[in-house]
């Protein structure tokens, strides 16, 4: 592992400042901000194993957040199982329709922008089917009774539902670190950059694949499962509208795509970022959005590598060439 | 029931011919560019407003405002490709679909807070009148579509296929490096393809806006359907898409008669999975990389 350098600690240290200052100052609406903010990082974290570390640009992650929330709802609320155990099972299923959409899409080799479109028509398809049928509440959508408690996976207090958010975007990172060092994530890489060099190395391309899909599948749904528990709706445009598979890889591209820190860096920039662009014209619908957009495009343009990457670059002043050399190993 | 089937189908065929209008731009751009442009709903709203503004500040019969409205758009997409989508992504495939996404972004909410969400249709006086066809009565404006479609595929297909422009293009789309090495300028060409493909969704917005209508979202919905369609028959392939966007609107249209209304799209998405998993190179397309 290469050593952070100054531009890093800065950046993480700033991050996770924040973070335990809502500790400190508890302000209900930074705390419900910030709650959101944290939940999509999750979906983001799971989009940046496949996305970030496999290269395999996914459109369609709604489709695994999209059946971690419904599958929770539909057990709890139409079959009245107990969240803590509903939400198991609802992240099993997320891992499984992840697993079916890899199996199928690395079968028949789909990649880049063909792999882009056939997640997105099957989360598409998902929506659909959520929307026209009474089990996921149709146009409705499902609401979930509010029962605070800790046996109903709910919590009264906002600052446990943040330490909830809080434990499982560490949760998700702690299973990003561990990937990046281990043999599987290796291989991962190899695939994103040369997918026929790592199939010559003898590496199982299709089953690496596959099973970052269900890892990231798992993490989607666990996102899903986390949202549904915090605002205890859902409906099919929520679970598997565009926008969920857009936020999904905003905060991964604009933090820093395949690196541990770039989904939580990026949502929270893009989250601080709208929320500030609607302060600043408020009362002017839409003017907010366009501002986001041109800040994106920005961001596009002048940091390729997100902000990760940025900070990367920041580094002390070196004193001795020697010490360079070191650094660079 | 089969007696419905039949008019069914015709209907699916006219909403088929819109669809393959707004794929043949992207076909072309998706084909050439190798990139997927997810603004292209959002260029086909703007197209939309301004076939409405032209009609309602300047009384412009949608139609006639073709002639105003290509030009101006192949000005537009060309000023995209050449000044923002390039030069922002920086050449790299993932990066052009995020610029893309972030301008269908700003151009969809700068329509919605200059023009608000409100729905805006143009009231021309042939709307509803029906031509009858076999078994179905369809609106006059939809049938124009049908044949304006494969006008418009054929048009395309000349200048692909017979012009100087088009023979670079064909040749960039193939081998980039090597039309490079031949002189032709690749920057240029692209961008020249993006305005052409820009014009195209111009020409489809004023030919669908008699049977439609416009907000700031409406292109959302096209852009997927669009996608598919592009997929399906094969990228790059006018006759495919103009083939692949009609039996969309067919599929749509038993969907919706078999399964219900809201389960009608259900049977595009079906169809895209499929032939990405069983024939991603498209019913007409050759099959590549």
């Amino acid at each position: 592992m290469k050593h952070a350098t100054l531009g890093e600690w800065v950046l993480y240290g700033a991050v996770c400042a924040y973070l335990l200052a809502l500790y400190a100052l508890p302000s209900d609406v930074w705390l419900g901000f910030t709650i959101n903010a944290l939940i999509v990082t999750v979906l983001s974290i799971a989009w940046n194993i496949t996305g970030g570390y496999g290269g395999q640009m996914s459109f369609g992650h709604a489709a695994l957040f999209g059946t971690g929330a419904f599958v929770t709802a539909i057990l709890q609320v139409r079959l009245g199982v107990n969240p803590w155990l509903a939400a198991p099972l609802a992240i099993a299923a997320a891992a499984l329709v992840a697993g079916v959409i890899g199996a199928l899409s690395f079968r028949y080799g789909l990649k880049g922008s063909y792999f882009a479109l056939v997640t997105l028509a099957f989360a598409e398809v998902l929506r659909i089917l959520a929307s026209s049928f009474s089990i996921t509440g149709g146009g409705q959508g499902i609401l979930v009774p509010y029962k605070a408690g800790v046996e109903n996976l709910q919590f009264a207090s906002r600052v446990s539902t943040y330490t909830l958010a809080l434990a499982l975007v560490a949760l998700g990172m702690l299973v990003t670190a561990w990937m990046q060092r281990s043999r599987f994530g290796a291989y991962l890489i190899a695939i994103r950059e040369n997918e026929e060099a790592a199939k010559a190395l003898g590496i199982d391309t299709f089953r690496t694949k596959v099973l970052a899909m269900v890892l990231s599948g798992a993490i989607a749904g666990t996102a899903g499962v986390a949202y549904l528990q915090t605002f205890l709706f859902v409906d099919s445009q929520i679970a598997y509208g565009a926008s969920m598979s857009v936020e999904a890889l905003l905060g991964p591209m604009i933090g820093g795509s395949g690196t541990l820190w770039g989904p939580l860096v990026g949502t929270l920039a893009l989250h601080l970022l709208g929320e500030s662009a609607k302060e600043l014209v408020s009362g002017a619908p839409g003017l907010n959005l366009v501002l986001y957009g041109v800040v994106l495009l920005v961001i596009l343009r002048y940091l390729p590598d997100g902000l990760v990457g940025l900070a990367r670059r920041v580094r002390l002043p070196r004193r001795a060439p020697a010490a360079s050399m070191k650094e660079a190993r | 029931m089969s007696a419905l089937i039949l008019p069914a189908m015709l209907g699916g065929l006219t909403t088929g011919a819109i669809y393959a209008l707004v794929a043949l731009g992207l076909t072309l751009i998706y084909g050439v560019l190798h990139i997927i442009n997810f603004a292209h709903g959002s260029l086909l709203m703007l197209a939309l407003y301004g076939v409405y503004f032209l009609h309602v500040w300047l009384g412009f019969d949608p139609y006639l405002a073709i002639p105003i409205i290509a030009p101006l758009f192949f000005v537009l997409g060309y000023a995209l490709q050449r000044g923002v989508i390039a030069p922002f992504s920086g050449g790299k495939e993932q990066n052009v679909l995020l610029v893309t996404l972030a301008l269908s972004i700003v151009f969809d909410n700068l329509a919605l807070y200059f023009w608000t969400s409100n729905t805006r249709t143009v009231a021309v006086s042939y709307a509803y009148t029906m031509v009858e066809v076999g078994p179905a009565f369809i609106p006059l404006p939809k049938v124009i579509a049908f044949f304006a479609a494969m006008l418009c595929a054929a048009i395309l297909w000349l200048v692909i296929n017979r012009t100087r422009i088009g023979k670079a293009i064909r040749a960039v789309a193939i081998e980039k490096r090597g039309a490079q090495l031949v002189g032709i300028e690749v920057e240029q060409t692209y961008a020249v393809c993006f305005g052409i493909g820009t014009a195209c969704v111009a020409v489809a917005a004023c030919l669908l806006i008699p049977t439609f209508y416009v907000t700031p979202q409406v292109g959302y919905a096209f852009v997927l359907v669009a996608f598919t369609t592009v997929v399906l028959g094969g990228m790059g392939s006018f006759a495919g898409a103009l083939v692949s966007g009609l039996l969309l609107g067919v599929i749509e249209a038993l969907c919706g008669l078999f399964l219900g209304e809201t389960l009608g799209q259900i049977g595009i998405f079906v169809a895209f999975i499929l032939i990405l998993l069983f024939r991603p190179a498209g019913l007409f397309g050759q099959r590549t990389a």
